[in-house]
């Protein structure tokens, strides 16, 4: 585009400002991975006496491990249950029309974009009035409840791509609407659904204002580091952050390659307008 | 094309799950901002504005409210400064560079919230990578104390945070700016500032509204980073309800003000969402 070469002398400062956005995004990163080496402690310029010794503490300690444990279990279940009823929800938004429509549009996405803390203590309250015993489960309840809004919005975004004549040659050639919904809906849509599922996990296991209020005895994994950072820190949590980060960064990689593979232009965002 | 059947087998489920557990929960906030503590530690279900009273009558509470709100909106102001103008440049002038930066914005969102918090704690602290540093270069003699412990390391913590999240939504509005609006402005003789401030920023101004908004609600009710980096005097309104819930046992009053604040943002994801209607194009 010729218009862009054109200014883009007179916007000289703008590629030194993103140099120095990304150094303000990346610093705590770099920080973090780099002392999770450093014999001296978190602290202190420069780093000294490199060592795995926060490494070999961490593979040693038990309860990190289990509430990781937990923290697996409890981002799977909520992907499953926020996908049972997401992925519903968005058909029902896209093929259904009921009384308060536009009521439930909204009320779905609330969780998402309101502070962690007003869901969690409402749920706490919702529990305390059952009689629910706080535990894992109710953890799982609440992120499950929360993050249905990412499966919906995900999904949606999917059924606005898919060709609906395909589902109608099925229920024309004789499928009823079980099958067609499984062999049909559910294939076309298999990108958005394993998008949402990916950042469900995601979420559900980084979530900690909700859980904060919902948890009984056993820890999550950001629930155990949050109850070690209140007793001082060691770069042990340096360390399981940075093997965080890492695998994360290889889940982006394989679902980058997935997308680019299956030809689906990138989703900007959905929080887009 | 669809049956009655198919759409209540559709509809039914996720509306009684989401009535349930968020219409539930939510309007039990609101009766619970009405009932009382007993002395005897229990809650009271009788119906009173006392609460509400309460929060007017003690400053402490509107105070922190109001602080609150100058934090997030110094957030809001700072997250807008840095990914405005990063969105710009990835939509306008990246090139072929365009994906691998936009991947490189989202992964810091990747590393726990909870974990980048705590990383700046270690930058900021004053035997902190920061102070340190600044001593090793002989720069400063004694550590910076007001880096840690402040509503300075609580308003940066969170422009951290939520940068990302201001820029997407700009982002994705930038890229849905025809680009032969932009070039047919060159053409017509406007400079590249009149382009972008009469042609490019109209246009963006609903992504500029849905990122302003994501990040003052977000940091309006966090409470973890203030807890951790705030100290006394970074102290915000979350941080009040979370001791009400704790300690000082008065979820009453606690859900008065998360009442409170969940009006506040409702009524700003409102106004916001008829602002990008106002502003929208398309």
């Amino acid at each position: 585009m010729s218009a862009c070469h054109r200014d883009f002398r007179a916007s000289g400062w703008l590629p030194w400002h993103a140099v120095a956005v990304f150094a303000f995004l990346y610093l705590p990163i770099v920080t973090l991975i780099v002392y999770s080496f450093n014999g001296q402690g978190v602290g202190g310029f420069p780093p000294r006496n490199l060592t795995l010794d926060w490494y070999r503490m961490l593979f040693a300690d038990d309860a990190i491990w289990q509430s990781v444990l937990n923290s697996l279990l409890v981002a799977v279940a909520a992907v499953t249950i926020a996908l049972a009823f997401g992925i519903p929800a968005a058909l029902a938004l896209d093929r259904a029309n009921f009384p308060g429509k536009a009521v439930f549009r909204r009320l779905v996405l609330l969780p998402l974009i309101l502070p962690g803390i007003i869901t969690g203590l409402s749920l706490l309250m919702l529990f305390r009035e059952a009689d629910v015993k706080l535990s894992l489960v109710t953890i799982i309840l609440g992120h499950g409840t929360a993050l249905i809004s990412v499966a919906t919005t995900e999904v949606f975004a999917g059924l606005q791509k898919l060709d609906r004549a395909q589902e109608e040659a099925s229920l024309d050639l004789g499928a009823n609407y079980w099958q067609t919904f499984w062999r049909v809906t559910i294939p076309n849509l298999r990108l958005s659904i394993i998008g949402a599922a990916l950042l469900i996990f995601t979420l559900s296991m980084d979530e900690i204002a909700v859980s904060f209020f919902l948890i009984g005895r056993d820890n999550t994994l950001p629930l155990e580091i949050w109850g070690r950072l209140r007793r001082g820190i060691t770069p042990e949590i340096n360390a399981i952050s940075s093997i965080i980060f890492v695998f994360s960064l290889v889940v982006i990689v394989i679902w980058y390659r997935l997308r680019v593979r299956e030809g689906q232009p990138e989703i900007a965002a959905e929080l887009g307008p | 094309m669809f049956s009655r059947a198919y759409r209540a087998a559709i509809t039914v489920p996720p509306v009684l799950w989401v009535t349930i557990f968020l219409v539930g929960s939510y309007a039990l906030l609101f009766c619970y901002s009405f009932w009382t503590v007993s002395s005897g530690q229990t809650i009271v279900h009788s119906w009173t504005l006392d609460n509400y009273r309460e929060l007017l009558r003690v400053d402490v509470y509107l105070q922190t409210l109001f602080r609150s709100m100058g934090i997030a909106a110094r957030v809001m102001i700072f997250s807008l400064l840095l990914g405005y103008p990063l969105a710009y440049y990835l939509s306008f002038h990246a090139g072929n560079r365009k994906d691998l930066l936009y991947q490189l914005v989202i992964i810091p969102l990747w590393v726990s919230y909870l974990v980048r918090a705590y990383a700046w704690k270690t930058i900021l602290g004053s035997d902190g990578v920061l102070n340190t540093l600044l001593q090793y270069l002989h720069l400063t003699k004694h550590p910076l104390e007001f880096l840690l412990y402040s509503p300075f390391a609580v308003v940066l913590t969170l422009t951290h945070i939520y940068t990302p999240f201001a820029f997407l939504p700009i982002y994705a509005s930038l890229e849905h700016i025809p680009r032969n609006l932009v070039e047919a402005s060159h053409d017509l003789g406007a400079s590249p500032f009149q382009t972008f401030w009469r042609v490019i920023f109209p246009l963006s101004i609903p992504g500029v509204l849905a990122g302003a908004t994501f990040a003052f609600v977000l940091s309006l009710g966090d409470f973890l980073a203030p807890l951790l980096l705030g100290g006394p005097s970074g102290i915000m309104i979350s941080n009040i309800v979370v001791s009400l819930f704790g300690a000082a046992y008065n979820w009453p009053l606690g859900a008065a003000i998360s009442f409170c604040m969940l009006g506040l943002v409702v009524g700003l994801l409102f106004l916001s969402e008829r602002l990008e209607k106002k502003w929208s194009f398309r």
